[in-house]
């Protein structure tokens, strides 16, 4: 499903707290459809770049576009094209399944007809049809970060940003979160995703890794390791990380 | 505005779930009205005292009676000696005890002159001080009986009207300060705790990243907060008026419009508690010991403001509380308009704007 649009594109994009650069002139794109990770020890930078793509924060100084839209004046648009899931688990544990997808959705500006028959179709396609009215709070960890992703996307965002999606999960859900990232990629959204997992990394078609607030390295996951010498994306990961010089 | 309901529609499937919560904010009004009402009363009801009667005639017998039948005192003692006072005071099982001399019928009708001694345990003060002026004006009674009004021709009688509160009941005095403390620290913690707990739980960052307004999310938050507040000064009110007795003398509309502002006082305190905390722990903290303690020693409700040295009087002027206790009082007790407290009302007004402004700088801040 690749193709050649380009989604996210940043042009030393930079931040910096006081002294402090966390991000340092960080320049990449990411193509419509593409699964891109973003990878990077604790401190490296990743949660800072991420929140100014999301719109959370306003980069110090640089260019970026996101969805079409400039992340200094337009970032109230951009809100409304992505779709956001983050480390700390995001659903209301009070709520049912299907209140926490129609308060979602509902808040992605989807009129009630809409969420009513997506919010079924999504309930069917987990199997969760006996969960449905239950409270979120009662579902194992793997169901709800399922529950989690599905209504990120449920408005069919053109890019979603998972930070750190599958931690704390057993690897048969984390390969089962997988799949439906590919499904989602299937229907045209762009994952740009951060994890510690490198058999994930394995999964995306291109790697960025961070340190020290630069991209020290990007490319596909197969010309990475042939770059570095190494025959596993955690042995790349190693030799960079080896470099870095902040602490946490 | 669809979004708008959607999400004050989920805020109060939070509350309405979240027993510990609903119990908080319904039961602890009620709670604290009966305790006020019935249990924490300084007033005086039944009080166990004892007659040492040395005469044992007429009068000591009738005197005896009304002591014992008026809702004041119950007489649950007769002592032979005065040395059996101290030790009833001792096993607290008096508060008082009323003396006549022997000989008291014949020395009053003979020389129209009589003693009687009144013997009060005053370890409690405030409560021997209200006991001895109780069975003052019982002797008094009798005494204008058998005398008649006008004995002497010259005679000064002092006649004291208590205003507003004839009775002395003390929930004129805890009822507005119920419904002050209750608001403070419902409006203020409970908004505080439910901000930060979404910020805790991860939640925020999510309703941050959506197309929803940042000001729109707080804001959406404490509206239920408000309404739960306003049914709580409701409950307060209509406690007050079917169970304490406690008239309600100025404008009910006024009463309420106050109230809808002192909510929004409180409220805008809470957000900006959320917005300085992280911790669910923190805000409940700082709600309690940081609000709620000021708001207890300096709204005048449990003790006078005048009585405070200068500096403690000067800090008052700070607590959002005592404004509002004022106003309270003001219109239930003494039934006052607009007129009398527009500028207690102003200075409601004034603060909460001045705790929104702060707090929605923070959360640019933040933001940022």
């Amino acid at each position: 499903m690749l193709n050649e649009e380009i989604v996210i594109k940043t042009n030393k994009l930079t931040k910096t707290f006081g002294d402090f650069t966390a991000v340092n002139a960080i320049s990449f794109e990411v193509k419509s459809g593409e699964i891109f990770g973003f990878l990077g020890a604790n401190g490296a930078g990743k949660t800072t770049a991420m929140r100014i793509l999301c719109g959370l924060l306003s980069p110090t100084s640089g260019e970026a576009m996101v969805a079409g839209y400039d992340v200094y004046k337009e970032n109230e648009l951009i809100k409304k094209h992505i779709g956001y899931m983050s480390q700390k688990f995001s659903l209301y544990e009070n709520l049912t399944v299907r209140e926490n997808i129609e308060f979602f959705g509902g808040i992605y500006g989807l009129s009630r007809k809409e969420l009513k028959e997506k919010g079924n179709d999504l309930i069917g396609r987990l199997g969760m049809e006996k969960e449905a009215n239950k409270l979120v709070g009662s579902l194992p960890l793997g169901w709800k970060q399922k529950i989690s992703f599905s209504t990120a996307i449920l408005h069919q965002p053109k890019i979603v940003f998972l930070d750190e999606p599958t931690g704390g999960v057993d690897p048969i859900t984390r390969r089962q979160f997988w799949d439906m990232i590919y499904e989602a990629t299937d229907a045209g959204i762009t994952i740009f995703v951060t994890t510690h997992y490198m058999d994930e990394a394995e999964y995306c078609n291109r790697v960025s890794i961070m340190v020290d607030g630069s991209i020290s390295a990007l490319d596909t996951p197969h010309q990475l390791k042939e770059q570095f010498e190494t025959d596993s994306m955690e042995g790349v990961f190693l030799k960079l990380a080896r470099q870095a010089k902040r602490g946490e | 505005m669809k979004l708008f309901f959607s999400f004050i529609r989920k805020e109060f499937w939070h509350v309405l779930r979240d027993t510990r919560s609903l119990v908080i904010l319904l039961g602890m009004p009620v709670m604290m009205m009966l305790l006020f009402g019935f249990a924490l009363s300084n007033e005086v009801k039944n009080s166990n005292i004892g007659i040492l009667d040395l005469s044992h005639d007429e009068s000591t017998q009738l005197l005896t009676n009304r002591f014992d039948q008026s809702r004041y005192f119950s007489v649950t003692k007769n002592l032979t000696h005065e040395s059996q006072i101290e030790e009833a005071f001792r096993k607290n099982e008096l508060r008082m005890v009323v003396i006549f001399p022997p000989k008291f019928r014949e020395s009053l009708l003979h020389t129209n002159q009589a003693q009687i001694r009144l013997v009060g345990d005053a370890t409690d003060p405030n409560t021997s001080n209200i006991m001895i002026n109780y069975a003052s004006a019982i002797l008094r009674d009798y005494q204008n009986e058998i005398f008649g009004e006008q004995k002497f021709p010259y005679q000064i009688n002092v006649e004291s009207s208590m205003l507003y509160n004839p009775k002395l009941s003390s929930s004129f005095n805890f009822v507005p300060g119920v419904m002050t403390l209750i608001l403070m620290l419902l409006g203020a913690m409970m908004t505080s705790v439910s901000i930060v707990k979404e910020k805790e739980k991860g939640t925020m960052e999510i309703l941050l990243v959506s197309p929803m307004r940042p000001l729109m999310v707080v804001i959406t938050k404490a509206i239920p907060y408000l309404l739960l507040c306003f049914i709580d000064v409701l409950l307060i009110l209509v406690l007050a008026y079917t169970v304490l007795d406690m008239p309600l003398r100025g404008n009910i509309l006024l009463l309420l419009a106050e109230s809808i502002l002192f909510i929004f006082t409180t409220l805008s305190l809470g957000l900006l508690i959320s917005n300085l905390v992280d911790k669910q722990q923190t805000a409940m903290f700082i709600s309690l010991v940081g609000l709620m303690m000021p708001a207890l020693i300096f709204s005048g409700f449990m003790f006078p403001l005048e009585n405070m040295p200068l500096p403690m009087q000067i800090i008052s002027n700070l607590i959002p509380t005592k404004w509002y206790y004022s106003i309270v009082s003001s219109i239930m007790v003494k039934g006052l308009g607009i007129k009398f407290i527009w500028k207690q009302t102003l200075i409601l007004v004034a603060m909460t704007v001045f705790y929104l402004a702060v707090a929605m700088k923070k959360f640019k801040i933040r933001l940022e």
